[in-house]
């Protein structure tokens, strides 16, 4: 758990792997501070590889240590221990100007005194690059952000999306190999927020470079990553594309910070083929895919989605999952149902239904229903 | 009625300020103007003639005088900046949770009067006082070396009276810097010495103006200092202006200097603002 290795070589169709060397790679990094006295250790020893082109997300709670990571990634913290290493070079000493590798922040961190065009083009002038070729490089950005005949303006004087365009163009007209990106888009209102991510996930795919995307925001990060990295506690839990990190949470921490999850306990009654059976109550039972580790009598936690549950009156048939219990709460919420019901043994289950046919519900509240799902659409956790 | 009253607000809010400026402002202004206009002497009365002889004749005996304030009062706040800035920034940056400390620390001293305090620092310069006394029976610095009664000493005295006048509002415009603006411009390639000179430098600016006002007017018209610390060599227009006023009761020659010092100072900060305003400031750094 502590060190999930991820190379590109990880079979993850997804990441898109240009080369044997990725372009950034934490090796067993440990960052700890000394607080009030107190050693805080932040990042517990993370290990990690990041494809060159990479739409990569660091996701975790606030302290789960993402932003940490992504700093000494940036050059702005140094790693208490382990390397840091961009396109295979160790860069873990190296000072942040001197790391080709650009920051978005979270606030955005715009130079105040300046305006648009003096900001996009900072990076550049330190750089020495040619006024020339600089007038060009900026005036090409702005255009990509959408902020061309804006440049005189300052940040003050811009609305919160426009701040952020400018951050982004400041960033990438430096052309860096990989962009690192604190919470982007925490500051925008909703409407605006879904705009940007689609954007953003255009401008990576159009200037091809790596992206390090840190952020709380579970949607955000399966919407545009190729691969996310969920992150407790300062350890990684899963690494993994953002399907896999949905369908099969490695964890119980994995499966309740992603989306909703229903977590179930039982213990292996029986196991036959490669299906172990789970009772929790008189006429329950919980089919599990076994993967060897499962053995009679021992106690298993399982999550399930909300929406693999199917809900009805009457028993179902087949090879399924099946627990009963008693509709306790029914919520219309548009496109679908939500209702959340009452095992025998007390614990909740919440299951989504779809609006597909008509508007009439299944259960009432008060009503005994059947569960059902697949076996394969719940997991024992580690 | 409420209407009535929510438009009465604001004036009746400010009528106690207004109140105070009209009578200790505005009128001996106004008291003071007439008065240099006027001739006479403290015996015989005096008349409003229009005479502008105070002025020409004020300016031309006490010119030396004049230039010499200005001129303390430049260096003073051109040393003040110098010895403040790092200050300001260290506290700003460096204090981390014991910023409020050091400000403390720093405004310590001025619980004690100003007059006080610059009479210490006549014990601490005196020919063979604090300072000077161990130098010399050391036999580092000459017998007959002096720091009183020097113009170092007076630039000294108004430099050290003034300080945190200038290091607070510079120590506010530093410590609104957002730290993360510093990180992108380090992380924009920015050297520390280019970070420092294209960011904290501009941003910084207006703080630096805020305390030059603070500290330049009050040094330049300044006279305890060049009284306690100073020679006869050394008078600064604000002790022409006590002598006139106290000594020689020349009502009409003091109220002329102070309208010239006042002209002098407002056309100053005016030009000084007008070449370095915070926004045109602002403007230039971004180059």
């Amino acid at each position: 758990m502590t060190e999930i290795q991820a190379g590109p070589g990880a079979a993850v169709a997804a990441a898109p792997v240009s080369g044997d060397v990725p372009a950034i790679e934490l090796d067993h990094v440990v960052k700890e501070y000394v607080s009030h006295g107190e050693v805080v250790r932040a990042v517990k020893g993370v290990s990690l590889a990041i494809a060159e082109g990479e739409f990569f997300s660091l996701l975790g709670p606030s302290g789960c240590g993402k932003t940490t990571s992504m700093r000494m990634i940036a050059g702005f913290e140094d790693p208490t221990q382990g390397v840091v290493r961009l396109h295979g070079e160790d860069v873990t000493s190296v000072p942040p100007n001197k790391r080709d590798i650009n920051m978005v922040f979270q606030s955005y961190a715009l130079f105040p005194h300046m305006n648009v065009w003096d900001n996009v083009a900072f990076g550049l002038k330190r750089k020495k690059v040619p006024d020339a070729e600089i007038k060009r490089r900026v005036g090409e950005i702005l255009e990509v952000v959408d902020l061309v005949g804006r440049e005189k303006r300052r940040p003050k004087e811009m609305s919160g999306g426009q701040q952020q365009r400018v951050a982004l163009a400041r960033a990438l007209v430096n052309r860096p190999r990989a962009l690192l990106l604190d919470e982007p888009l925490g500051a925008l209102d909703l409407k605006l927020r879904q705009a940007m991510q689609i954007e953003l996930k255009r401008i990576q795919r159009e200037v091809g470079i790596t992206f390090v995307y840190v952020t709380h925001d579970q949607s955000e990060a399966l919407t545009m990553s190729d691969r996310i990295a969920v992150m407790n506690d300062g350890l990684v839990e899963q690494l993994a594309e953002p399907r896999e990190i949905y369908e099969r949470p490695a964890s119980k921490f994995v499966a309740g910070f992603i989306g909703t999850s229903n977590l179930l306990s039982g213990t292996v009654q029986q196991i036959t083929g490669d299906t172990a059976v789970l009772a929790l109550g008189a006429s329950d039972r919980i089919l599990v895919p076994a993967d060897g580790a499962l053995a009679a009598g021992a106690s298993v936690d399982l999550t399930v989605r909300p929406e693999k549950i199917k809900i009805a009156k009457d028993q179902p048939e087949g090879d399924l999952s099946v627990v009963r219990g008693t509709v306790s709460e029914v919520v219309y919420l548009g496109t679908y149902n939500s209702y959340v019901v009452r095992l025998g043994d007390g614990a909740e289950i919440t299951v989504f239904e779809q609006n597909a046919n008509d508007s009439t519900i299944t259960a009432e509240r008060g009503d005994a229903v059947w569960l059902s799902w697949q076996p394969w659409h719940s997991y024992a956790l580690r | 009625m409420s209407r009535l009253r929510a438009a009465l607000t604001p004036y009746l809010l400010l009528f106690p300020g207004t109140l105070w400026l009209a009578i200790f402002f505005v009128v001996p202004t106004v008291v003071m103007l007439s008065l240099s206009l006027q001739s006479g002497d403290v015996v015989n009365g005096y008349a409003f003639t229009f005479n502008w002889h105070s002025y020409v004749d004020g300016i031309s005996t006490y010119h030396d005088q004049i230039v010499r304030s200005l001129v303390y009062g430049l260096v003073s706040t051109v040393i003040q900046i110098v010895i403040g800035f790092p200050v300001a920034y260290w506290i700003a940056f460096k204090g981390g949770t014991r910023k409020s400390i050091y400000l403390f620390l720093l405004l310590l001293p001025f619980l004690v009067s100003f007059v006080l305090r610059t009479i210490s620092w006549q014990f601490f310069l005196s020919d063979n006082g604090l300072l000077l006394g161990p130098l010399k029976s050391l036999g580092l610095v000459p017998q007959d070396f002096h720091i009183l009664a020097t113009s170092a000493a007076v630039i000294g005295g108004l430099a050290y009276n003034f300080l945190p006048f200038m290091i607070l509002p510079m120590y506010v415009a530093l410590e609104r810097i957002d730290p993360r603006v510093l990180e992108a411009a380090q992380d924009l390639y920015a050297s520390k010495a280019q970070t420092f000179l294209r960011v904290v430098l501009p941003l910084s600016l207006p703080g630096v103006f805020a305390g030059v006002l603070m500290t330049f007017v009050p040094a330049t018209s300044d006279y305890v200092n060049a009284s306690v610390l100073g020679g006869t060599s050394n008078t600064m227009i604000g002790n022409v202006i006590q002598n006139q006023f106290l000594v020689n009761q020349d009502y009409p020659t003091a109220s002329a200097l102070s309208f010239t010092l006042m002209a002098l100072l407002l056309v100053g900060i005016f030009a000084y603002a007008k070449a370095l305003g915070t926004e045109d400031v602002l403007e230039v750094a971004a180059r």
